[in-house]
C-alpha cells in the first residue's frame, strides 16, 4: 500500500460543508431512530417492572428500614471463630460434625442417584424424541410433551407428592429427582441427538444394519461424551436442589438446616450452609475438569 | 448395476466374516485396555448405585405399595378443577410471574457492572477478577429456597422475599455467565475503538457492549423463563406465589384442585417459552439457528 508522502494528504481532508451537512444530518436521523427504539424498549421494560412489583408487592421502604437486619443475620451465621482458640472454636462451631457429614454424604447420594436414574431414562427417551431417527411425528410429539412435563414440574413438587405416597425418606428425594432430570436431560440429549453428523447412520442402514445397531455403531459414539458432559452438569444442579429436598421431608441435609433456621440456632445455620457451599463448589471445580477432559478430543480435531 | 437391497448386503458380509477378518485384521482388532477402561468405569457406576439403593432401603415391595398410592391420587385428581378457587389462583400465579421478572430483571442489572469486573480481558488485576468470581460462586452455590428463608427474615413473608431470592441466586449465575460472554467476545472492535483514540471507558461501550449484548438478553430470557418454574415452589417455605397454594392443597390431598395448579403451571410456562424464543430470534437475528 503506498503511503502519501504529502503532509498534507497525512492528516484528515475536511468535506465540502454542504456534504458534511447532508451526512451529518443522515447520521443523526439514523441515531436518533436507533435511540428512540431503545427508549421505547427500556419504557417498555420499565413499565413491565412497575407492574411485576406491584403483583409482587414490593416495599422499598421495609426493605430500606431492615437492611441492617440482612447483615445482623450474616453476622449472627459468622463462623464464631476466634484468633486466640482457633482450633476449640472450630471443633465447638462443628459439634455435629459426624451427623451432618452422613446427612450430606445422603443428599450427594440422594443425587447421584436421582442423576443416574434420569440420565438413563432421558438416554431412552432422548432417541425417540429426535427427529432423524424416528419417522413417526405422533411418536415424536409424544415423547417431547412427555419430557416437556417431567421438566416442567419441579422435584419439590414431585418430592411433596411422593412423600405422601411412599412415606419420608431418601428413597422419595432420589425418585423426584430422577424424574425432574429424565425431563432436563431428555431434551438435551436429544437436541444432541438431532445434530449428529448422519453420514455414518446413512451409511450403517444402506449395508443392512438394524435400528438398534444403527444407533448403537453409528449415533452412539457421536453423541456420548456430550451426553456426559450434560449429565456432570446436572449433577452438580442436582446437589444444590438435594441440598433443599429435605425441607419437604425427602432426605438428606435439608431437613437438619431447617430445623435449625426454624429454631435460630445460628451457629449451626452457619456450619452446615458453609458445608453446603463448599461441597457444591467442590463438585463444581471437580465436574469442570471432568468436562474440559471429555471435550479435550473434540476440540483438537 | 442395480443397487442390492440393504438386508441382503448385510447377511452377505455375515456370510463372508471369516474372509473379511483376515482382510482387515485392524478394523476386527479387539482394543482391550479400552474395554477395560469401560467395563471399570460401568462397575464403578454401577457400584455406587447399588450401594446408595441398599442404603435408601430401596425394595420393589416399597415402590410397588407407593405406585399404586399413586395411582389412586391420579384417579382423585380427575377433573382438574379449581373449585371456586379461581380467582385466588390467578392472583397467585401473578404473584409468581411478578416475582420471577423481577428477580431476573434485578439480577440482570445488577450482574451486568459485576460481570465485566470478572471479565480477564476488561480487569486484567488477576486479583480482582478471583475474588469477584469466587463470591459470585458462593451466591450461585446457595439455593433460591435457602437465599428465600434468609430473605424471610429480612422483609417478612411473602413474595417480596421470593424476589430477592431469586436476585440473589442468579446475580451468582448471571455474573458467571455474563462475563464468559465478555471473555469470549471479538477482540477487533475494541481495538479498533483504541487505536482510533478510545479511552478504557470508549472500548468497552462502543467495543464490547455491542458484540455482548445480544447474547447477555438472550441468556436473561432463557433464565427468565427458569426463574417461573422456581417460583413455583418459593411458596413452599413462605416467600409467595403459587407454591404456598400447591402445599397446602398437598399435604391436605385436595388433588383435584392440585391438577388444576399444576395445568396452570405447565400452561404459563409453556406460553413464556413461546414468547422468548420469538424475543431471542429476533435479538440474535436468524443466523444463529
Amino acid at each position: 500500500m503506498a503511503r502519501p508522502t504529502d503532509p498534507a494528504l497525512r492528516g484528515p481532508t475536511p468535506l465540502p460543508p454542504e456534504r458534511a451537512a447532508a451526512l451529518s444530518g443522515l447520521y443523526a436521523a439514523a441515531t436518533g431512530r436507533a435511540r428512540r427504539r431503545t427508549l421505547a424498549g427500556f419504557a417498555a421494560l420499565a413499565a413491565l417492572a412497575l407492574l411485576a412489583a406491584f403483583a409482587a408487592e414490593v416495599r422499598p421502604l421495609v426493605f430500606l428500614e431492615n437492611i441492617g437486619k440482612f447483615t445482623a443475620y450474616l453476622e449472627q451465621i459468622w463462623p464464631p471463630v476466634g484468633l486466640e482458640h482457633p482450633l476449640a472454636d472450630l471443633r465447638a462451631w462443628y459439634w455435629g460434625l459426624p451427623g451432618w457429614l452422613g446427612l450430606l454424604g445422603e443428599t450427594i447420594l440422594m443425587a447421584y442417584l436421582g442423576t443416574l436414574l434420569g440420565a438413563v431414562a432421558g438416554f431412552a427417551f432422548s432417541f425417540v424424541a429426535a427427529a432423524n431417527l424416528v419417522r413417526s411425528p405422533a411418536l415424536r410429539f409424544l415423547a417431547k410433551r412427555f419430557l416437556e412435563v417431567c421438566r416442567t414440574i419441579p422435584d419439590v413438587v414431585f418430592a411433596l407428592l411422593f412423600v405422601i405416597a411412599f412415606g419420608l425418606g431418601p428413597m422419595v428425594g432420589v425418585l423426584a429427582i430422577a424424574i425432574h432430570t429424565t425431563g432436563a436431560l431428555g431434551k438435551l440429549f436429544a437436541e444432541v441427538v438431532e445434530n449428529i453428523d448422519m453420514r455414518p447412520v446413512d451409511g450403517l442402514s444402506a449395508s443392512g444394519a438394524s435400528w438398534v445397531e444403527t444407533v448403537r455403531f453409528a449415533v452412539l459414539p457421536q453423541v456420548l461424551a456430550n451426553f456426559a458432559s450434560y449429565a456432570l452438569l446436572r449433577f452438580e444442579i442436582n446437589v444444590r436442589g438435594a441440598a433443599v429436598l429435605g425441607f419437604v421431608g425427602a432426605g438428606g441435609i435439608g431437613q437438619e438446616f431447617l430445623a435449625a433456621i426454624r429454631s435460630f440456632y445460628y451457629g449451626d445455620v452457619g456450619a452446615i450452609l458453609v458445608m453446603i457451599i463448599l461441597t457444591v463448589i467442590g463438585i463444581d471445580l471437580a465436574t469442570e475438569q471432568v468436562r474440559h477432559r471429555l471435550a479435550g478430543p473434540e476440540h483438537d480435531r | 448395476m442395480r443397487a442390492a437391497r440393504p438386508e441382503a448386503l448385510g447377511a452377505a458380509a455375515r456370510a463372508d466374516l471369516a474372509r473379511l477378518r483376515a482382510r482387515y485384521p485392524a478394523q476386527f482388532r479387539t482394543d482391550w485396555a479400552g474395554r477395560l477402561r469401560r467395563l471399570a468405569t460401568l462397575a464403578l457406576l454401577a457400584g455406587l448405585a447399588g450401594f446408595g439403593i441398599w442404603q435408601f432401603d430401596v425394595s420393589p415391595a416399597r415402590i410397588l405399595h407407593g405406585l399404586g398410592r399413586l395411582g389412586s391420587f391420579a384417579v382423585l385428581m380427575l377433573p382438574p378443577s379449581p373449585e371456586g378457587h379461581l380467582w385466588i389462583f390467578l392472583h397467585a400465579l401473578a404473584e409468581t410471574l411478578g416475582i420471577a421478572f423481577l428477580g431476573t430483571l434485578t439480577a440482570a442489572v445488577l450482574a451486568f457492572p459485576v460481570a465485566f469486573l470478572a471479565a480477564r480481558n476488561v480487569v486484567p488485576n488477576p486479583f480482582a477478577h478471583f475474588a469477584v468470581r469466587r463470591g459470585l460462586d458462593v451466591m450461585r452455590s446457595v439455593d433460591v429456597l435457602i437465599w428465600a428463608l434468609i430473605w424471610i427474615n429480612v422483609v417478612g413473608l411473602g413474595p417480596f422475599a421470593g424476589a430477592l431470592a431469586i436476585a440473589c441466586s442468579d446475580l451468582g449465575a448471571f455474573g458467571k455467565l455474563f462475563s464468559e460472554a465478555i471473555e469470549t467476545c471479538d477482540r477487533r472492535p475494541g481495538e479498533g475503538v483504541v487505536a482510533s483514540g478510545g479511552s478504557a471507558l470508549h472500548r468497552i461501550r462502543f467495543g464490547l457492549i455491542p458484540g455482548v449484548l445480544p447474547v447477555l438478553a438472550s441468556q436473561v430470557l432463557y433464565f427468565f423463563e427458569s426463574n417461573t418454574r422456581s417460583a413455583t415452589i418459593i411458596g413452599i417455605v413462605g416467600a409467595g406465589g403459587i407454591g404456598q397454594y400447591l402445599t397446602e392443597l398437598i399435604r391436605v390431598l385436595e388433588l383435584k384442585q392440585v391438577a388444576f395448579l399444576v395445568l396452570m403451571i405447565l400452561v404459563t410456562v409453556a406460553a413464556i417459552d413461546w414468547i422468548s424464543t420469538r424475543l431471542r430470534r429476533a435479538i440474535i437475528g436468524p443466523a444463529a439457528r
